[in-house]
C-alpha cells in the first residue's frame, strides 16, 4: 500500500463520518424543538387520558377506563351547557367591550405628544394589577357598606345596586372587571399598529380632502385589521379560560350564573377531587379554545394573502 | 425559695391548688409575675416528661401545613415548650382558610412527603380518609404519654373525628377509625350586638320566626344596619353553620337509609319549611351582597357594626367582642330554630390534626400532635390565648379559663353550657360531602335571588344529589 493510498483509506471514513454528521444536522437542531413539544405534550396527553377515566380521588377503588363517559354525561346535563354558554358570553362580551375601548383609546392617544406619552404610560397601570387582586379591589369597591362605587351609584338613584352578589347585574360586574384590567392591553397593542401604518394614505386622503370617517373606515381600519385579529386572538384566548376574576369575586354564582370552565374543573379537582371529570372539562375547553383560534387564524391568513395579492 | 415556687407550680399543674391560692402564695413568697409564670412553664415541661421518653427523636424536624387561625397563633406562642421538652424543630406553613384546603388536597393527592401533619376539619377526613391519605390515630393513641387522658378530650368530638368509611354509617360507630385528633370546635349560636338591642327593648331571638322578625326590626329602625348576617357564598361552608343547625333544629336531614343506601332527604317537609323561613329572612334581613358572604364578611359586619346579630359560630362572635369598633357589645345566647324545640341542636365544626400517610416520620410526627393535643397545651391556650373552644373537660372546667372568660365575655359559658348537650357534627358522612353541600349553597343563593321557589329548589336539589350517589356507586 502507497502512502497516497493510506491517506485515501483515513480520509474516506472521516468524510464518511462529516457527511453523517452533515446529514444528522437537521435533526439535531431540531432536537431541542422536539423535547421542547414533548414536554408540552405530556401534561396534555395526560389530561386526555385521565378524562377517559373514572377517577375520584375520593374513590380510589372504582378507578378505571369508561372511555368518553365523561364527556357522554355532559350532553345530558344542563349545567354543563350552562359553562358553554356562560363561558362563550363572558369571553363574547369582554373581547368585544374591551376591543371597542381599546381602539378609541388607541386613536385618541395615537399622536406623539408628551401628554399622550404620559397618558399611555398611565393607561396600562391596570394592566400590572394581578386579576386577583383586582378582584379583591373591585369587592371592596362595590361592598353595598362602604363600596366606594356603591356609593357613586346610589348617588344616581341606584340605591339597592347588588353588583357581582344579584344574578341580573353579576356578569356586567365581572365584565367590567376584566374590562379595566385587560383594556390597556388591547389599547397598546392597537397603538402600536396604528404608528406603524405608512403615513402616505393618510397624507394622501388629507390632500383630498377626504372626511374622517370615510379616512377611518376605509384606511384606517382595514389596514389595522391584522393587529385587530392579533390582539382580539390574544384576548380571546385568555377570556374564555377566565378563572381568578370570577373565583375570587363570586366563585362561580350566585347560582350557577358565572360559572365558567375553569372554576368548574377547579372545583371538580379541588374540592370534589374528581379528577376524570375535571380532566374532561378541560379538554372541552381546549375543543372549543382551539376552534375559536383556528377561526381567527384563518381569518388572519386569509387577510395577509388578499393584501399580498392587492400588493401584487 | 426557689423549691417552694417550684413546688407550688408543680401543684398547681396538678390541680392540686387553685389559681387564686397559688397567686397569693406567690406573692406571700415575694415572687413577681415573670418570675411566676417561669416556674409555672418548668412545671408544666416536668409534668409533660414524666415517664415518657419525650427525647426519643431529639434533633428531628417536624413540618406544618397549618391555617390562618387563632389556634394556631397560641400553638405558635407555645411553640418553644415542645421544643425544649422533645429537642425537636417544628417548621409549619400558614395559608389563609380560602385557599387552605385547596393546599391540603394539593398535597396529599400528589402523595407528597412535604408535610408530616396539618389541620383539617372533620367534613375533609370523609374524602382524605377513604382515600388513603391519613394515617389512622388509634394506633398512636395506645402508644400516648401515662398524662394524656385521651377521655378528658369530650366524647362528642373524639366520635365526630372517628369514621369507618362506610357512607351513612354513624360517626364514631363501630369499625370507626380515627382520622383526625380534635383540636378546636365551634358551635352554633347567636352573638348579638346587645347595645342595639338594649336600644330596641329587644331580648336575643328565641327561635327562627322570633328571629327573622327582630331582624328585620333592626333592619327597618337603625340606621346603617342590617338585621342579620349568615353565611352566603356558593360554598360547603355556607351550609354547615347556622343554615344546618336549625335546619336539624326543624327535624329535618340530609340523608336517609333506604334499604341500606343513602337517599337524599334535604327536601322533606320539615327541611321546606326551615328553608322558607331562612331563605325569606335572608331576603328581608340579611345583607345585600349575602351571596358573598363567608365567615370573615359575617364576623367582620358585626365587629365593625353593621349587622345587629349573627347565627354563626359562637367563637366568631368570641373573636368580635375584641379589637373591633363594637368590641364589649357583643353578647351571645344558645338558639334553637323551631318554637317549642327541647333544645339547640348546633351543627359542630371541629378544627382537628391529622397526620400525612405519606410522612417519613411518623413517630416524631405524633410527638407534635400529642403535644398539640395535650391538656398543658390546651390550659396554655385557654388561659394566655384565644383558644376557645378547647376540647377537653378539664379545660372547661379550669377555674382561670371559666373567671376570663366570664368576666371578659358575659354569657358566653352560659350560651356554651346550654348549646353544648345537643352538638354533634348532623350531616351524614359520605365522602360526597362537598358536592352536595356546594350544590346546596348554589341552591339557596338561586332561592335567595328568585331564580327558583324554595320547595322546587330542594327537590332540584333532592334529585341531583341522587343522581350523584347512583353515579359513584353509593346509591
Amino acid at each position: 500500500m502507497t502512502t497516497q493510498d493510506m491517506t485515501q483509506a483515513s480520509v474516506l471514513p472521516a468524510r464518511r463520518r462529516g457527511g453523517r454528521l452533515r446529514a444528522a444536522l437537521p435533526y439535531l437542531l431540531s432536537l431541542p424543538s422536539l423535547l421542547v413539544t414533548i414536554g408540552i405534550l405530556i401534561p396534555f396527553g395526560t389530561a386526555v387520558y385521565y378524562s377517559l377515566q373514572r377517577y375520584n380521588l375520593a374513590f380510589p377503588f372504582t378507578r378505571g377506563f369508561i372511555g368518553l363517559d365523561n364527556y357522554a354525561q355532559f350532553l345530558a346535563d344542563p349545567a354543563f351547557w350552562n359553562t358553554v354558554r356562560v363561558s362563550l358570553l363572558y369571553t363574547l362580551l369582554t373581547v368585544g367591550v374591551e376591543l371597542l375601548l381599546g381602539l378609541a383609546m388607541a386613536l385618541l392617544l395615537q399622536r406623539r405628544t408628551a401628554v399622550n406619552n404620559l397618558l399611555s404610560v398611565l393607561l396600562i397601570l391596570p394592566l400590572m394589577t394581578a386579576p386577583a387582586i383586582a378582584a379583591l379591589m373591585w369587592k371592596l369597591m362595590t361592598n353595598p357598606n362602604f363600596g366606594v362605587l356603591s356609593y357613586l351609584v346610589g348617588l344616581a338613584g341606584f340605591t339597592d345596586f347588588r353588583w357581582a352578589s344579584a344574578p341580573s347585574t353579576a356578569l356586567l360586574t365581572v365584565v367590567l372587571v376584566d374590562v379595566w384590567v385587560y383594556t390597556p392591553f388591547m389599547m397598546i397593542l392597537l397603538l402600536a399598529g396604528l404608528r406603524s401604518l405608512p403615513r402616505q394614505p393618510f397624507e394622501a386622503a388629507e390632500l383630498d380632502g377626504v372626511p374622517a370617517s370615510f379616512v377611518f373606515f376605509r384606511i384606517t381600519l382595514p389596514m389595522l385589521t391584522p393587529y385587530i385579529i392579533t390582539a382580539s386572538l390574544f384576548r380571546m384566548l385568555d377570556a374564555i379560560q377566565q378563572f381568578d376574576i370570577i373565583y375570587a369575586m363570586t366563585q362561580g354564582g350566585p347560582g350557577d350564573r358565572l360559572m365558567v370552565f375553569q372554576v368548574q374543573a377547579y372545583l371538580e379537582a379541588f374540592t370534589f377531587t374528581n379528577i376524570g371529570r375535571s380532566a374532561a372539562f378541560l379538554m372541552v375547553l381546549w375543543a372549543i379554545t382551539f376552534a375559536l383560534s383556528n377561526l381567527f387564524i384563518k381569518q388572519w391568513l386569509k387577510l395577509r394573502e388578499r393584501t399580498h395579492h392587492a400588493a401584487g | 425559695m426557689y423549691e417552694k415556687a417550684k413546688d407550688l407550680a408543680e401543684a398547681y399543674v396538678a390541680r392540686r391548688l387553685s389559681r387564686r391560692a397559688f397567686i397569693d402564695r406567690m406573692a406571700k413568697l415575694g415572687i413577681g409575675a415573670a418570675a411566676a409564670r417561669w416556674a409555672l412553664s418548668e412545671a408544666t415541661t416536668r409534668a409533660l416528661a414524666a415517664d415518657y421518653d419525650w427525647q426519643k427523636h431529639k434533633g428531628k424536624t417536624v413540618t406544618l401545613l397549618l391555617n390562618k387561625h387563632p389556634y394556631t397563633d397560641a400553638m405558635i406562642a407555645d411553640l418553644d415548650s415542645f421544643k425544649k421538652l422533645t429537642g425537636m424543630d417544628v417548621k409549619y406553613d400558614v395559608f389563609p382558610e380560602d385557599v387552605y384546603f385547596d393546599k391540603v388536597t394539593a398535597a396529599l393527592s400528589s402523595r407528597s412527603t412535604q408535610y408530616d401533619a396539618f389541620m383539617t376539619g372533620a367534613y375533609q377526613t370523609w374524602q382524605y380518609g377513604p382515600a388513603g391519605w391519613l394515617v389512622d390515630m388509634n394506633e398512636y393513641i395506645g402508644q400516648a404519654a401515662p398524662n394524656y387522658n385521651w377521655n378528658d378530650v369530650l366524647p362528642n368530638l373524639r366520635a365526630s373525628t372517628a369514621w369507618s368509611g362506610v357512607p351513612g354509617a354513624p360517626l364514631g360507630g363501630a369499625g370507626a377509625k380515627q382520622w383526625a385528633l380534635p383540636w378546636g370546635f365551634e358551635l352554633n349560636s347567636v352573638s348579638y350586638n346587645k347595645r342595639v338591642f338594649d336600644k330596641l327593648g329587644m331580648t336575643p331571638p328565641e327561635n327562627l320566626p322570633d328571629m327573622k322578625d327582630k331582624a328585620a326590626k333592626i333592619t327597618k329602625d337603625v340606621d346603617g344596619m342590617y338585621g342579620i348576617g349568615v353565611r352566603g357564598s356558593r360554598s360547603w361552608a355556607t351550609i354547615h353553620p347556622g343554615y344546618l343547625s336549625g335546619f336539624t333544629n326543624y327535624g329535618a336531614h340530609d340523608f336517609e337509609m333506604v334499604d341500606g343506601k343513602l337517599k337524599a332527604a334535604m327536601n322533606s317537609a320539615a327541611g321546606k319549611q326551615f328553608t322558607e323561613l331562612w331563605v325569606a329572612m335572608i331576603k328581608q334581613s340579611g345583607p345585600r351582597n349575602w351571596s358573598t358572604y363567608t365567615w370573615y364578611e359575617v364576623g367582620n359586619d358585626l365587629g365593625a357594626g353593621a349587622s345587629g346579630m349573627i347565627f354563626d359560630a359562637d367563637i366568631l362572635g368570641y373573636f368580635m367582642n375584641g379589637g373591633t369598633k363594637e368590641a364589649g357589645n357583643i353578647a351571645y345566647s344558645a338558639f334553637a330554630a323551631k318554637p317549642g324545640a327541647k333544645q339547640p341542636t348546633p351543627n359542630v365544626w371541629i378544627w382537628s390534626l391529622a397526620m400525612n400517610n405519606f410522612s417519613k416520620q411518623k413517630e416524631a410526627a405524633w410527638y407534635w400532635m400529642q403535644w398539640a393535643t395535650s391538656q398543658e397545651h390546651d390550659l396554655f391556650g385557654a388561659r394566655k390565648m384565644d383558644f376557645v373552644n378547647p376540647v377537653r373537660q378539664s379545660v372547661w372546667d379550669d377555674e382561670t379559663f371559666r373567671d376570663r372568660i366570664a368576666k371578659s365575655y358575659p354569657g358566653y359559658l352560659e350560651q356554651y353550657e346550654a348549646s353544648a348537650p345537643g352538638s354533634k357534627i348532623y350531616f351524614t358522612p359520605q365522602p360526597l360531602f362537598f358536592n352536595l353541600t356546594t350544590e346546596w349553597a348554589a341552591s339557596l343563593q338561586k332561592m335567595v335571588a328568585d331564580e327558583v321557589p324554595v320547595d322546587e329548589g330542594l327537590d332540584q336539589l333532592a334529585e341531583s344529589v341522587n343522581r350523584q350517589l347512583a353515579s359513584a356507586g353509593l346509591r
